[in-house]
């Protein structure tokens, strides 16, 4: 799990084009939307795209998004119970 | 349209230059768009994280209001007081093009909501606070006379005091940004035939 969160904070910062945001600044239970790293509504969507480009993992249902998106510890929890063997 | 205007400030961006009043404030050594874009935004030492999201055309736009705007004291307006105009000939063409290559794979989401020109007056705004009129036209090439009669119109008494205007294009190859900022008081009046100068002159 911690290379896999680890993994991510690489992965969103590139992705979402954070330049002035160094992994480390990201907290592994930090809010990710709002007050926490700030993202929004596109910046979302960006992470759906990584996760089905990535990861493999598709959210198909959005009102789960609030839940899974809440941190990045959140997220990888989402990937670990959701990928698909061997993938 | 009898009332007189003033350009009460100019600045241009293009062949690596970027001017504040024909006098060039920047000079960038970096042979691509996206790298000259970067060290302007650099240079002038602002801390802004959304500029990374922008795609080139609304950089471009956002760093020449910057650039425009730094000895502008826009507490003396209301935010619905002042409007920005502005034109080009390539649209989006720049991030139409990007998006089309994206969604080969799967759709960028990022790149989608930069494929309308007017984009770069939303950031803009959002920058500035700016709530006045706005707009973005195609014309196929700058169009001072449009220009300058549009936004004499748009500062017609009861409308707004201020107006930001001119030309914004960015191609895969090229970029040139010459805006204006027109008041009701300067040095400079507000005609087609000084606004064409001052573009034609722009950076060389």
């Amino acid at each position: 799990m911690d290379k896999l969160i680890a993994d991510l904070k690489e992965q969103i910062i590139e992705q979402l084009n954070l330049q002035d945001v160094k992994p480390e600044d990201i907290g592994d239970d930090q809010p990710l939307f709002g007050d926490g790293l700030g993202l929004d509504s596109i910046d979302a969507l960006e992470l759906i795209v990584l996760l089905q480009q990535k990861y493999k993992v598709k959210l198909s249902n959005a009102e789960d998004g609030p839940k899974i998106f809440r941190s990045v510890r959140t997220i990888a929890e989402f990937i670990e119970s959701n990928k698909i063997p061997n993938a | 349209m009898n009332n007189q205007y003033y350009i009460s400030a100019h600045c241009s961006i293009s062949n690596n230059l970027v001017s504040y009043n024909n006098e060039v404030v920047f000079e960038g050594a970096e042979q691509d768009i996206a790298g000259f874009l970067l060290s302007v935004y650099q240079h002038l030492g602002i801390k802004y994280p959304k500029f990374y999201k922008m795609d080139n055309l609304a950089k471009l736009g956002w760093l020449a209001t910057e650039v425009l705007l730094k000895d502008f004291d826009k507490t003396k307006y209301q935010p619905t007081d002042i409007g920005v105009v502005l034109t080009n000939a390539g649209s989006s063409l720049d991030a139409d093009k990007r998006y089309y290559d994206s969604v080969q794979d799967i759709a960028s989401p990022a790149l989608f909501v930069y494929t309308l020109p007017n984009i770069v007056i939303g950031e803009i705004c959002i920058r500035h606070h700016f709530k006045g009129e706005n707009a973005f036209y195609i014309f196929e090439r700058f169009n001072a006379d449009f220009i300058s009669s549009y936004v004499s119109v748009l500062l017609e008494p009861g409308q707004l005091q201020a107006c930001i205007c001119g030309w914004v294009e960015m191609t895969a190859t090229g970029y040139k940004a010459v805006l204006f900022l027109i008041e009701k008081e300067g040095a400079t009046p507000f005609t087609t035939e000084n606004i064409n100068k001052i573009y034609s002159t722009a950076n060389g």
